[in-house]
């Protein structure tokens, strides 16, 4: 059977009225007019029924909009072609895999995965093979495609046809994988390839559907819509609370006239005193009773289960002491109305939310942070046009400019300019950091002084920004052991505490003194409103979002909750020496001259030798002359005797350079220096023997030197009690120069790179809880074989698997931070613990009345109120409290 | 005496049907549907609690849950997968996905940010 493009009917083919053939195909029409109709503009009904076919399919199953496409393309044989961004290709032999993988599918003509430029150019039959079968074979290969993916927001869409044919406009879009608009929202969300299309060409796709694109916002936006919504009911939360704290007051003077003897007397009327609580109890309390019957549904309790019960109580028993005194009468007690429990109980509550709401907004506060700092747009040059594109467009390769004053959009290494970078906002460093072509610059960071190019070398979710983020949002998500019993208490707390509170009701009417039903009442309402577990819940997690997020501002990453509480348990800590405790690369530190010649003219000579080596202590040399402002000549006659030293002529004099062998070899004799260079080797340096002209000159010493704030970090892990040990691969003379500087009593030396691990076994094994601190890349198995790795990160590389902490940058002051901040959190956890158990352990008997019998205290439903709401918000302020620590 | 009786035996019924509602009745189960893409795949409507609040998923292939927060109520404007690391803020009104590849077989809560909504996943 088919269909009357024209008219819709169903035709059957052997009794059309009329066929047409249009392109190579026929079709079929019910009557001559509809045939008429159709030859006039054939395309017109060809493209609606397109859209039709897509239509009916939607999702996965959509073969028919492939063959859409592909009849678009106006030819059923016409290849086309695709590049694929893959990510996570590690080898050679990935990209065969992936290749193979692509070239199974039925449709595709030829695939080839290219490793070098991590992309997969793909051929293929647009009518057999849809994009989405490459991206899901890539993904079964176990590797991701890189897809951009962008909310657009359109203006007036505002009916479901409108979505269907924005979304069919974009899924034509070669290039888009896939895309969902949203009605509600008025939001198009996109998923596409960015080396296939771009945002303009995705803006034009829509705009030819005939509605208009906005502007893109910041990529917070969501998170404002969010925000505005938030604050507005944050404002209606607030009226409410102004209301019925002005009910709450008068119901609590009518209440208890005879403290107040000068409030008019029909206030303390019941039924004037019912009809101010009624508001208070089912306007101003609806979101109670509406969160109450949401949680009941899915067989929840929570805290408005007990508020609104308890409430209720106290509002029903009123309204029937009003109603119905004879009632109460008969069975000899005097009708009382308890409107006032229920009103303030509410009022109450509702003031507690809107502290504790306030409270919790600024926890999350350096989450909300970082994700601000991200830049919005780019300036990058393509085919030598500058050109302002949106973030999500940067691809790795892209020439990014800079100007001063703007924020650097992505990671990359500079090519061209020179400028001051700062980069307080990731690093925590706070002068600015001088950039020179090959440096690399970090995305987010603020440029300050001049204009350069960069090369992107990592965008999107590979930011170091990007990463950072996520690392602060898993460690927020994640969760201290020691929170573990409040968990558990919590999921069974609302359910139990009803049952307690039926008990208490039932124990005071049986046995309680007289007036029973009132005293049981109260009571059982006193023990629902106080026994809120939201103290207990709020414990833990505010801390340690509150201490992680410090701490990432401070450039120290911590894992999560796990890692924070085994930082405060350590006590002993192992440096790395190259790189951690020093600075990994040698520096000139002394320069001993014999009597003949000048500090600055052996420097220049030595310097200028030194220019056609590649020997990384004639690189230290070279610095230092620079430093100094000394001109450099070129060598001649330059020649590098292995194991020995260099030899050269420079502005006319023959210069050697090395050590006591390679002076000796040359017949100069060096033997009045010979005691400082054994003096300056004890120091763990090296020295360097130098002659002009065939005369003995001097020496220049040359060493790795720890960073400038070793020494201090680890007088303050002493103090903080901790051990500090140096682990190394260097002889034990070198070695114990170095930490004899440092402060650290006890060196590993001599430690092989792969015994590292066993080094931080054995520690452990003698029961000590260790803290390894080295590199994140050469030192990962000792990070991770130790209870604590700490990784000192540089520049982008953020991403430290095998770390429990990860610094910044290279200060080991941070160190100290991170454990400083464990400590810190840890308190603040256990004082939060504390007063929630105590709060609730005691709180519940005493509401219940045990205290009465003999003290005769019982627990007025009012003040546990007050005291309910108070203590989640002293809980999450205690919490707020870490974000004031200096670090 | 008598309403005393009567009191406490409605107490006591009432006790024990409380904790058999929030305990022991039986919860719906839903199984995760598993797409072309790979992926096992649960629409969870967030509105004082999860619904479904009970999931079954297979072991060693990614979950992808799409979270519908369908409330501004404070309470839950996050989930918590306390097994995999996952603390995600849900945003008012959107669809917020959270994804693993759940290894282990076994049962798995998940909760709101203070754990009184809660949720299971069961890893077949």
């Amino acid at each position: 059977m088919a269909k009357d493009l024209v008219c819709g009917m169903d035709v059957n083919e052997r009794e059309a009225a009329g066929t047409s053939t249009y392109r190579d195909k026929t079709y079929y029409f019910c009557s001559a007019a509809c045939k008429k109709k159709f030859d006039e503009h054939p395309e017109v009904y060809i493209k609606s029924d397109e859209g039709d076919s897509e239509e009916d399919e939607e999702g996965e199953s959509a073969p028919e909009e492939t063959q859409g496409r592909g009849e678009k393309k106006e030819s059923e044989q016409k290849l086309e072609r695709m590049d694929l961004p893959i990510v996570g290709m590690s080898c050679a032999s990935c990209a065969s895999t992936i290749q193979r993988s692509l070239g199974s599918l039925k449709g595709v003509a030829k695939a080839n995965v290219n490793f070098a430029t991590s992309k997969a150019t793909v051929l293929f039959e647009p009518q057999l093979v849809k994009p989405e079968d490459f991206i899901s074979s890539v993904k079964k290969s176990g590797y991701e495609v890189g897809i951009a993916s962008l909310e657009i927001p359109i203006q007036g869409i505002e009916c479901a046809s409108c979505v269907q044919k924005i979304e069919k406009a974009l899924l034509l879009t070669s290039g888009v994988i896939n895309a969902s608009v949203n009605l509600a929202m008025g939001k198009a969300k996109v998923e596409y390839l960015p080396a296939e299309t771009s945002f303009v060409e995705i803006k034009k796709s829509i705009e030819s559907t005939g509605y208009k694109v906005l502007e893109i916002g910041p990529k917070g936006e969501i998170e404002d819509v969010e925000r505005v919504v938030r604050e507005r009911e944050y404002r209606k939360l607030k009226m409410k609370f102004l209301l019925g704290a002005i009910l709450g007051l008068l119901i609590f003077l009518g209440s208890t006239r005879n403290w107040f003897p000068w409030v008019p007397s029909f206030l303390s009327n019941f039924y004037v005193l019912w009809a101010l609580a009624t508001p208070v109890q089912f306007w101003i309390g609806w979101q109670f009773y509406k969160g109450a019957w949401g949680a009941f549904k899915h067989r929840n309790a929570d805290m408005n289960t007990l508020i609104a019960v308890g409430t209720s109580a106290a509002y029903l028993y009123s309204v029937t002491a009003t109603l119905f005194p004879f009632f109460f009468k008969k069975g000899g007690v005097r009708p009382e109305v308890y409107f006032d429990t229920s009103a303030l109980i509410i009022v109450l509550i509702l003031l507690g939310r809107l502290l504790e709401a306030r409270a919790k907004g600024q926890t999350s506060e350096a989450i909300k942070k970082l994700m601000g700092l991200q830049a919005k747009t780019a300036r990058v040059i393509r085919n030598g046009i500058e050109q302002d594109i949106p973030m999500e467009e940067v691809l790795v390769g892209d020439l990014v400019l800079v100007r001063p004053g703007e924020k650097i959009p992505v990671d990359g290494v500079v090519k061209e300019g020179k400028s001051a970078v700062d980069e307080s906002m990731i690093t925590g460093e706070s002068i600015p950091v001088k950039k020179e072509p090959k440096d690399e610059v970090i995305g987010a960071t603020i440029n300050k002084t001049g204009s350069f190019k960069f090369q992107a070398t990592k965008v999107g979710k590979d930011t170091a920004l990007a990463q950072i983020i996520k690392l602060v949002q898993d460690a927020q998500g994640s969760k201290a052991p020691i929170q573990r019993l409040a968990d558990v208490i919590s999921g069974y707390f609302v359910p139990i505490v009803i049952s307690i509170a039926i008990a208490t009701f039932i124990i005071w009417f049986n046995f309680g003194p007289s007036p029973a039903l009132t005293f049981a009442l109260l009571n059982f309402v006193a023990v629902m409103i106080i026994a809120c577990p939201c103290a207990l819940g709020l414990a833990t997690p505010t801390a340690v979002m509150v201490g992680t997020g410090k701490g990432a501002e401070k450039g120290i990453l911590i894992k999560g909750g796990e890692s924070l509480e085994t930082a405060h348990k350590l006590d002993t800590i192992v440096f790395d020496k190259t790189g951690t405790l020093t600075k990994g690369e040698p520096e000139v530190t002394d320069i001993v001259t014999t009597n003949s010649f000048a500090e600055d003219d052996i420097l220049k000579y030595t310097a200028s030798a030194e220019r056609a080596s590649e020997h990384p202590l004639g690189e230290a040399i070279i610095k230092r002359a620079r430093e100094k402002k000394l001109e450099l000549q070129d060598p001649k006659e330059f020649m590098a005797i292995e194991g020995h030293g260099i030899e050269a002529r420079v502005d006319g004099r023959s210069i050697l350079l090395g050590n006591k062998k390679m002076m000796k070899k040359r017949e100069v004799d060096v033997s009045g220096l010979e005691a400082k260079a054994e003096e300056l080797a004890g120091d763990g340096k090296t020295p360097i023997y130098v002659s002009l002209g065939g005369e003995a000159a001097g020496l220049i010493a040359v060493a790795d030197t720890l960073k400038e704030n070793s020494v201090q970090a680890v007088r303050r892990l002493k103090e903080l009690k901790l051990e500090v040990i140096m682990l190394t691969g260097d002889n034990r003379k070198t070695a114990e120069a170095i930490a004899r500087k440092a402060g650290i009593e006890r060196v590993l030396a001599e430690v092989l790179p792969e015994d590292k691990v066993h080094e931080i076994k054995s520690l452990q094994s003698g029961g000590r809880r260790v803290a390894m601190v080295g590199d994140g890349i050469n030192d990962a198995p000792a990070l991770a074989q130790a209870d604590i790795g700490i990784a000192i990160g540089s520049g982008t590389d953020v991403a430290m698997e095998a770390s429990d902490i990860t610094l910044i940058k290279g200060d080991l002051r941070g160190v100290v931070s991170a454990i400083e901040l464990s400590k810190r959190t840890i308190r603040v956890i256990k004082q939060n613990l504390f007063w929630a158990f105590f709060y609730n352990t005691a709180g519940i008997p005493i509401a219940a009345g045990v205290l009465y019998p003999i003290f005769g205290i019982l627990l007025n439903p009012i003040f546990a109120s007050a005291a309910m709401a108070f203590s989640s918000v002293s809980v999450v302020s205690n919490s707020l409290r870490l974000r004031r620590t200096k670090l | 005496m008598l309403e005393k009786l009567v009191m406490t035996v409605l107490g006591l019924l009432l006790i024990v049907l409380v904790n058999w509602y929030f305990f022991f009745s039986k919860r719906r189960l839903t199984s995760a549907q598993i797409r072309q893409t790979g992926i096992q795949e649960v629409k969870i409507t967030v509105k004082g609690g999860y619904d479904p609040d009970v999931i079954v998923v297979k072991k060693g292939i990614p979950v992808r849950l799409n979270f519908y927060r369908d409330e501004t109520a404070d309470c839950s404007d996050t989930v918590v997968f306390g097994d995999f690391n996952v603390r995600k803020p849900l945003l008012a009104f959107q669809t917020t996905s959270v994804e693993f590849t759940p290894e282990k077989e076994g049962e798995y809560v998940f909760t709101c940010g203070m754990g009184m909504l809660r949720g299971k996943l069961i890893v077949r």
